[in-house]
């Protein structure tokens, strides 16, 4: 007698490996889960709900400086390294994972203006308000050697702030004047003048990496072309610009730190119209600097506080402020993205997570398909207003609520009356002009 | 040179005469008879002479003013006769002599060539310096633009971007460091050796390389031949197709066309016989093409030539009958639904008179949306309208950018008071329109009796199309703009007051509770905040002193009724049984749950009940006449006593019927117009707020929102489901140093 017996194909039912989930069969049907979107509308708002209550940014605060800290820098070759410059001229070295200082020198009489490192990570420059521009040794020195810089450069004049290079072992200065310098020299190769007022900030492109940017105390903002040592164009702005940054990713895009509480990112091509105003600090914008995606950038102000904006958005997506945070001199968002450091007045650099509610150390692949997922559920049903509301929830100090209040008011006053004006005058005659084009005040040629 | 210098060294001798002149003339000039003012030249003068002293104006000549016994001979000057003192005339007395004569050449040549001008001062300079440079590195950072827009448009970027290729290291360069140990590689190498076989370096011999390279001479020479045939033949159809491209005459185009679409019919009259499915394939296209057509709200009588038909019906019988025409395509486009083949040459036909009427652009938006019916996919006022605007070619671009802002507007008085300038301006432009066509108007009226109405009717035809230019060039100058600001540029947010992302408040939320209280307190805001205008609000705003505009919307409004698109002008019942277009998608599925639904309700009426609720709900959102009477007011009151008729009639306040209800016409749908406010907590708003235009149905954000994102084992082959960035630690880092930082 032949007996039948059920065969069925192990595959269909045996997991590959211990660690897999088991296997249930399961018609995917979708008229068979008619309430699958309900149920990940759920999701949606639970990890909403749990990525607010996980928003912790806080990482540490590193203190030893004596006094405010006026510039950062980030090692190019080091994740964990980082250098900073007070404001009575020392200049420390730190080491994030063991979040001590490994290294501390007097580098200047008086501020430290700036701080960069070579692009190589062998050492760093900095300029002072003592008139002159030092290199150092990223290694401190031997047993009985004593603590001095490879070079130093006295000028004439104070130097405001220094860039290195990207590629080349070349530097600018500024102060009076943009000045370029080949590393070996102590003089100038070009140094590059428009107009009189003293300059900032200037940084290189880091993709055309010959051109400069700077921006003086008589609100405007300059290009520079250091292969034909000439000034390219010259934005003038409302009010004064603080620095400049420009976007990793792409070669023509800058965004600039102003003191009229904004943020402007340009196309270099078109300075006549920013591409975007970022706006929500309360005060004046002292520094900014862009993560290395290109997507974001983090904002420091003098309102106390930190704004990570997206790069095509006028509004910030976090703000970052501690009760002992005085006003944020520098910033900088690390070489992996993650992380975000922030020098301010009373004298300790705070290190902050990039994103709020991200989870550290490193996720197993079920973590990342987790969050993954989870993102993409947030996303998806970001509009309805129940998550909404919460995603978008911050807590802010109460000055700096109670100054946002203000300004809205004032700025509904100032608008009511535009409209007004226009409204009872003849037609044509009241220009209106855009929120972007408002806050330009000529380009010169 | 050598006249030069003598000519100086005339001046030098002069210069001294003057000198010597001066103190004989000065005591002259103290006599007491001479007057105040000549004290005053004298002194002028001896000025002059000492400021002659210094090279700048040594040349000036000496003025004669009064006679006196020495006349210097070198004192001459020319100022009186306006001459100016030529060098040759100096050199006359020396004609004769014929030393000088070379001297003279020179002199002349000298005299012909130009002055070099003036260079440019040097702030002149750097600005041109600058403007070239700064041209020249804005061209070279173009280069970037493709990269940049790949980087936004990318769904993922991994960083590092650049990644560090692992070098593949050729078999040869492997097996050389490899040694045969075990017996049997020791034989398999034996045996290659024996046979003469590359072992180590390239694996084949040079020989046999080359004789697998080459080819032989036969089937060179054929190739060559066939490439060149392939040559001739696409160079003669590229003439060809030139020559026919550049005829011009239109009835040759058409005769083209339609000899086209009568070989297509009778190519799917002979696919008919042969085979069927692919005829009804066919079918199916040539439907989809009226489908289009009919879309495309073309054979609409809104054209331009319709327009210009319109005016020339009136005198002119074969514009009537074309006029008429077109009605009847209308009408036949638009009145079926039953999906039947149409000949498509009809269509081809009205296509080359109407190319003009419509532009395609109004089109491209309905093309995306591939379902049976868009029109029946959606049904939102907002889009309709703005449908509605782009088919209008005469209207200014603005009320698309003001729909845009006013989308948005609704979160802020700010934005409001934004939209209600706009509003403004609009206003503005429209008075001054209307004020064109009145002008056009009356001209037409008053000549009509004329028998120069041709006149008039191709002044008519000039001012519209002036106008036309006119809305031509500003997009133009639109585009131009544009187009100077590169595409990377070109994406910029709509907005500019942009709603905060953040809601930022001095409470802190930190358990999942105070969460939660915050969620329904959103929602509860929404409740409270004032529904935005809705289109139809919008449109009655604007005041009714503007003799255009009035006019305009209701015709609009008519174009866009549902009734005339989808002509269920029967609001019966048994349209239910009908099928409808819809229905005639429907799969064998579908059907078959339709099957099942009637199994299951085979008991219940469910239509009658469908209809009393319908009709419930039409009679609850009707509003309810007041009754002011009062009952024993004035007259005797009781049990059974009503108030008089002419009392009731006269405190019985009747409430103005509210607009038509939107489910008017669709008789199985029950459309309720008041919002539920414990669902609007959960729902989206009706307008999609400014960031999430990707919502729109046909992108493919839309279908992936409309479906489940899917269960934990279809997730992770998900691709949708990637995040966004992925950045790995230590991008551009020293691999030993990137380690986690915590």
């Amino acid at each position: 007698m032949k007996v039948k017996m059920l065969s069925r194909n192990p595959d269909n039912y045996v997991r590959e490996t211990k660690l897999d989930l088991q296997r249930v069969p399961r018609n995917y049907d979708p008229t068979l889960h008619p309430f699958e979107v309900p149920r990940e509308y759920m999701r949606a708002l639970n990890a909403t709900k749990l990525e607010r209550v996980f928003a912790k940014p806080f990482l540490a605060s590193l203190d030893g400086h004596r006094d405010g800290v006026n510039c950062l820098a980030k090692h190019p070759k080091s994740l964990a390294t980082v250098l900073s410059g007070a404001c009575d001229g020392e200049v420390r070295i730190w080491n994030l994972t063991k979040r001590k200082c490994i290294r501390a020198l007097q580098a200047h009489e008086g501020f430290v203006r700036g701080i960069c490192t070579r692009f190589c990570g062998t050492s760093f420059f900095t300029v002072g308000d003592d008139k002159t521009v030092k290199q150092w040794k990223m290694d401190g020195p031997g047993f009985g050697e004593e603590e001095e810089p490879l070079h130093t450069i006295l000028g004439k004049t104070v130097y405001t702030g220094i860039d290195h290079h990207w590629k080349e072992a070349v530097f600018a200065t500024c102060g009076q004047q943009v000045d370029i310098w080949d590393e070996q020299r102590t003089n100038p190769i070009c140094s590059m003048t428009w107009g009189f007022d003293s300059i900032s900030s200037v940084k290189f492109n880091p993709i055309e990496t010959f051109l400069l940017g700077s921006c003086a105390s008589d609100r405007n903002i300059v290009l520079y072309d250091m292969r034909q040592a000439t000034p390219l164009k010259k934005v003038i702005l409302d009010m004064r610009t603080n620095t400049i940054c420009w976007n990793p990713m792409e070669a023509f895009i800058f965004t600039a730190a102003n003191e009229d509480y904004n943020l402007y990112t340009f196309d270099m091509r078109a300075l006549d119209t920013p591409v975007m105003v970022h706006m929500d600090h309360v005060s004046a914008v002292l520094d900014v600097d862009y993560s290395p995606t290109g997507k974001e950038f983090v904002s420091a102000s003098f309102d106390k506080s930190i704004r990570i904006f997206p790069v095509d958005k006028g509004r910030s997506r976090e703000v970052y402020h501690t009760k002992r945070m005085q006003h944020v001199i520098c910033v900088k968002w690390t070489s992996d993205s993650k992380y975000i450091m922030c020098g301010s007045d009373e004298m300790n650099i705070r290190l902050w997570k990039a994103n709020a509610s991200e989870k550290l150390g490193v996720l197993t692949s079920r973590e990342k398909a987790a969050k993954d997922y989870n993102q993409k559920l947030k996303e998806k049903f970001q509009h309805h207003p129940h998550i909404k509301r919460i995603a978008r929830h911050r807590h802010l100090p109460k000055s700096i609520y109670s100054q946002i209040q203000e300004q809205r008011i004032m700025r509904e006053a100032r608008r009511r009356k535009e409209v007004n004006r226009l409204k009872h005058s003849k037609p044509g005659s009241v220009p209106i002009v855009s929120e972007k084009k408002k806050h330009i005040v000529a380009v010169v040629k | 040179m050598s006249a030069l210098r003598a000519e100086e060294s005339l001046l030098a001798l002069r210069q001294q005469e003057e000198l010597e002149d001066l103190p004989k003339e000065y005591p002259l000039s103290t006599s007491e008879d001479e007057g105040d003012s000549d004290g005053e030249r004298k002194h002028q003068k001896l000025l002059e002479a000492i400021s002659s002293l210094d090279g700048k104006n040594r040349r000036k000549l000496a003025e004669r003013s009064e006679a006196s016994l020495k006349v210097s001979e070198f004192n001459v000057s020319s100022e009186g006769s306006r001459e100016k003192l030529v060098l040759s005339d100096l050199l006359e007395p020396g004609k004769t002599s014929s030393s000088l004569a070379t001297v003279k050449k020179q002199l002349n040549r000298v005299k012909s060539k130009k002055t070099v001008e003036l260079p440019l001062n040097k702030e002149e300079v750097e600005r041109i310096h600058r403007e070239v440079a700064f041209n020249k590195t804005s061209q070279a950072l173009s280069k970037w633009d493709p990269i940049v827009l790949k980087n936004r448009q990318a769904e993922q970027l991994v960083f590092p971007l650049k990644k560090e290729q692992s070098a593949f290291a050729p078999i040869e360069h492997v097996l050389s460091g490899w040694k045969a140990r075990t017996p049997m590689e020791q034989e398999i190498f034996n045996l290659l050796h024996k046979n003469k076989q590359p072992v180590t370096d390239p694996l084949l011999t040079p020989v046999e390389k080359a004789s697998l390279r080459a080819m032989s001479l036969e089937e060179a020479k054929m190739r060559r031949a066939e490439l060149q045939r392939a040559r001739a033949l696409q160079s003669y159809y590229e003439a060809r197709a030139r020559r026919e491209k550049k005829i011009k005459s239109k009835k040759y185009h058409k005769v083209l066309k339609k000899g086209k679409a009568k070989k297509a019919l009778k190519e799917f009259e002979k696919l008919q016989k042969v085979s069927p499915s692919a005829a009804l394939e066919e079918l199916e296209k040539i439907e989809k093409a009226r489908m289009m057509e009919r879309m495309s709200l073309k054979h609409q009588n809104s054209g331009k030539w319709a327009k210009s038909k319109a005016i020339m019906a009136k005198y002119d019988l074969e514009a009537r009958q074309a006029l008429q025409e077109q009605l009847a395509r209308n009408k036949e486009l638009t009145q079926k639904l039953q999906a039947a083949s149409e000949s498509e040459e009809e269509e081809e036909g009205a296509e080359d008179e109407d190319e003009m009427l419509v532009p395609d652009a109004v089109n491209e938006v309905r093309m995306n949306a591939d379902g049976p019916n868009p029109w029946m996919l959606r049904n939102g006022p907002g889009e309709a309208e703005e449908l509605d605007i782009q088919k209008d070619p005469e209207q200014p671009p603005e009320p698309v950018a003001h729909e845009a802002s006013e989308s948005e507007g609704e979160e802020n008085p700010v934005a409001e008071e934004e939209m209600l300038l706009k509003e403004l301006e609009e206003r503005r432009s429209l008075r001054k329109k209307p004020g064109l066509n009145q002008d056009a108007k009356p001209v037409g009226r008053r000549e009509t009796k004329d028998s120069s109405s041709q006149e008039v009717l191709s002044e008519l035809r000039a001012l519209s199309q002036k106008l036309n230019k006119e809305n031509h060039r500003s997009t133009k100058q639109k585009v131009s703009s544009a187009r100077t600001v590169l595409p990377v540029q070109r994406e910029e947010a709509a907005d500019e007051e942009e709603e905060p992302m953040l809601l930022q408040r001095p409470e802190r939320a930190r358990t999942l509770d105070e969460l939660e209280e915050l969620g329904r307190e959103g929602c509860f805001q929404d409740k409270e905040r004032p529904r935005p205008a809705v289109n139809g609000q919008w449109l009655e705003r604007k005041p009714n002193n503007q003799p255009g505009a009035p006019k305009e919307k209701p015709k609009k409004e008519q174009m866009i009724d549902l009734q005339n698109l989808l002509s269920t002008k029967s609001p019966s019942v048994k349209s239910l049984a009908v099928p409808t277009t819809v229905e005639e998608w429907e799969d064998e599925e579908e059907k078959d749950q339709r099957q099942m639904i009637k199994e299951a309700f085979a008991g219940d009426d469910v239509i009658r009940d469908f209809l009393k609720e319908k009709r419930e709900a039409v009679e609850a959102s009707k509003p309810k006449d007041v009754d002011l009477t009062l009952p024993g007011w004035g007259e005797w009151g009781g049990v059974g006593l009503m108030p008089s008729a002419k009392k009731r009639r006269r405190f019985l306040i009747k409430i103005p019927e509210g607009p038509p209800r939107k489910d008017k016409n669709l008789p199985n749908v029950i459309i309720n117009e008041k919002r539920n406010i414990h669902a609007a907590a959960h729902q989206v708003r009706e307008r999609a707020p400014s960031g999430c235009l990707s919502l729109l149905p046909g992108s493919l954000a839309w279908e992936e929102g409309s479906s489940a994102l899917g269960s934990r084992r279809m997730r992770d082959l998900d691709h949708r489901i990637k995040s966004v960035l992925v950045s790995l630690t230590g991008s551009g880092m020293n691999n030993s140093e990137s380690t986690l930082l915590f």
